[in-house]
């Protein structure tokens, strides 16, 4: 009896979240069906899988001979991993004061740190620009980092602030009565431990930061500097779309996501289920 | 050597004030025992001789020099948490060498003190592994092992057996005493637990509320309470306060033990009614009811019957009372 029950409950519980997985992958599997077939063939039936006569990689062969593909696809993976590298670095050295050591204005501290949450950084984008054009940044992968940096920081304060809060502070003190400095403490024993939650705060900053049109629009529009988001946009025109480019310029896009994607989720579980269990 | 001077002390969270002015001296090789209630501020006062708060007035000085801003790692000391505390990420003899390897020992002898150090608390089959592949015990053991390499002047434990369960408890203790009477070391132990403080110490530190009760050898506090807090403190179970005017004795409570009590069914000083009876094998414990002076604990040795709700008698032995005003302090006998 009570096994059905648990069958019929699991089951239902399965079938919500299959569909739930439906729904958010059919854009992208719309995506992904549609750069592998002929123009004709995406207007004609935009849900179909691609056949034999419709198959077409026309739009990859585009992507590759019309755009620097590859240097913006390297501008991307610069930028984002970068972002991320000094990102994690500040926002775990700035959580790592706020939650150890006692001064006076920490908590002020904290908040000012977090206010970026609230505030998008996009509204102070004409000041941003004046700052790059007068420190001749304009045009160069450091500007959109140094932005980025920026933009991810107070999410990353936030959450590692809490996650530094609860490494033992023992383990802190042994290691400072064995002589350890505050920054071997911190690299060797609070960052590890606050791994899952490294992983959280990396999947949350690199999303927007690979998908921005905006500041590389802005900042960083020329050619050598171009980001794959902005490098895609030449398919799309006032009055013809290259539709198979776009579509096969997004397909490429999301593989490197899913990658890091990848090597952080298994890490991201437990950050996730961490603070729910304990 | 290592003889520890604190010279009022004082510490203060803000606006709050943890320890008041605190004196204290540590001879070379004694066990010192900081005991009290929890919230008294025992584990801030080790914390500030470890140097791992800061000290708001005062002084601490170890073998004479003054170590008030000496940062923690060249204090000389070594410390063993409640918690372990030990280095997640390395395995025994690594989190045993951490603190040699920091101060630059040649590697030999760094080697030679961790083998020596594993041999002593029996952890060399475990050199290897990671403290989460160990036992309770074994971490623990690992943790006094990372502070006897060392070799430091003061060895300082924080509430070490408290999370260890009850046999083990009993074992880990026994380990601790013996490693005392090997080194030769100056130990301060903090503990909220007086059995420890009793069978452990050579001097108990009682606190309450960031101030020194009393210091004595564990015997002298037993026999000699400067006050009614001590008295109830040291001593398991806890000694009894019964109202003194109404015995026709002076002052307002008169401290009798549990063991200084007799019991009969027929007659005696102080009537009352049992309301529980505990028997241990080795001893009986009886809680009585008496008016006005509350619940009264007799300690029997060996087995003895009494039931609940009858009626019986006790009698405090006199010469082994002791008088305390209403401050709380003992009366001049």
């Amino acid at each position: 009896m009570s096994a059905r029950v648990s069958i019929l409950r699991s089951s239902a519980a399965h079938a919500i979240l299959i569909a739930y997985t439906v729904i958010a992958l059919y854009p992208v599997l719309l995506i992904v069906i549609n750069s592998m077939k002929s123009r004709r063939a995406i207007f004609n039936e935009p849900l179909a899988f691609p056949t034999p006569e419709t198959f077409d990689l026309v739009g990859f062969h585009t992507v590759f001979e019309q755009s620097d593909f590859f240097l913006y696809f390297q501008n991307s993976l610069i930028v984002t991993l970068a972002s991320l590298f000094f990102v994690l670095l500040f926002g775990a050295m700035a959580a790592f004061a706020l939650a150890e050591y006692r001064f006076r204005g920490n908590l002020l501290m904290g908040l000012y740190l977090a206010l970026g949450i609230m505030i998008p950084i996009r509204l102070g984008t004409v000041a941003i620009l004046e700052i790059m054009v007068a420190a001749n940044l304009v045009n160069t992968l450091t500007a959109l980092v140094l932005v980025y940096t920026a933009q991810g920081l107070p999410l990353a304060v936030f959450i590692l602030t809490e996650f530094m809060r609860q490494v033992s502070d023992d383990l802190k003190n042994a290691a400072r009565i064995d002589g350890l400095s505050e920054y071997r403490i911190f690299f060797t024993i609070s960052l590890p431990l606050v791994r899952p939650a490294l992983a959280t705060v990396a999947v949350f900053t690199m999303i927007p930061i690979w998908n921005d049109l905006w500041f590389p629009l802005i900042l960083a529009p020329s050619d050598a500097t171009k980001t794959l988001t902005l490098g895609s946009q030449v398919f799309l025109g006032q009055y013809v779309t290259n539709w198979n480019a776009v579509l096969a310029a997004l397909s490429l896009a999301i593989l490197p996501v899913v990658v890091l994607y990848l090597i952080f989720s298994r890490q991201l579980i437990r950050g996730i289920t961490r603070g729910a269990v304990k | 050597m290592g003889n520890l001077t604190l010279h009022g002390i004082c510490k203060s969270f803000g606006a709050v004030d943890v320890i008041h002015d605190v004196d204290l001296e540590v001879r070379h090789g004694e066990f010192c025992v900081f005991v009290g209630p929890s919230g008294c501020g025992k584990s801030t006062l080790l914390r500030m001789i470890a140097g791992l708060e800061d000290i708001t007035a005062g002084e601490v000085r170890i073998d004479g020099a003054l170590v008030n801003t000496v940062p923690p790692s060249k204090r000389e000391i070594a410390m063993v948490f409640q918690s372990y505390a030990l280095y997640p990420h390395l395995n025994v003899r690594d989190n045993m060498a951490l603190g040699l390897k920091q101060a630059r020992f040649p590697r030999a002898e760094i080697d030679a003190a961790v083998r020596r150090a594993a041999k002593m608390l029996d952890l060399d089959p475990y050199l290897s592994r990671r403290p989460a592949e160990l036992s309770g015990g074994q971490r623990q053991r690992v943790a006094i092992g990372r502070a006897i390499v060392r070799k430091p002047k003061l060895f300082l434990f924080d509430e070490p057996l408290s999370n260890l369960d009850a046999a083990l408890r009993v074992q880990t203790r026994i380990e601790i005493a013996n490693l005392h009477r090997e080194l030769g070391a100056t130990i301060i132990y903090v503990t909220h637990d007086q059995v420890e403080a009793m069978t452990l110490a050579d001097r108990i530190v009682v606190l309450r509320d960031g101030r020194i009760e009393q210091v004595g050898a564990p015997m002298e506090l037993y026999r000699n309470p400067a006050n009614e807090f001590v008295a109830g403190f040291i001593g398991s179970p806890r000694m009894n306060f019964l109202d003194a005017p109404a015995l026709g004795q002076p002052g307002k409570s008169l401290g009798i033990r549990p063991e200084h009590l007799s019991f009969s069914r027929d007659g005696g000083q102080i009537e009352g009614r049992v309301s529980h009876v505990e028997q241990l094998g080795g001893e009986t414990l009886i809680y009585l009811h008496a008016d006005p002076h509350g619940l009264v604990t007799v300690r029997l040795f060996g087995e003895h019957a009494a039931e609940v709700d009858e009626r019986a008698f006790i009698t405090p032995d006199m010469a082994r009372a002791f008088h305390f005003g209403a401050d709380g302090q003992r009366l001049a006998a």
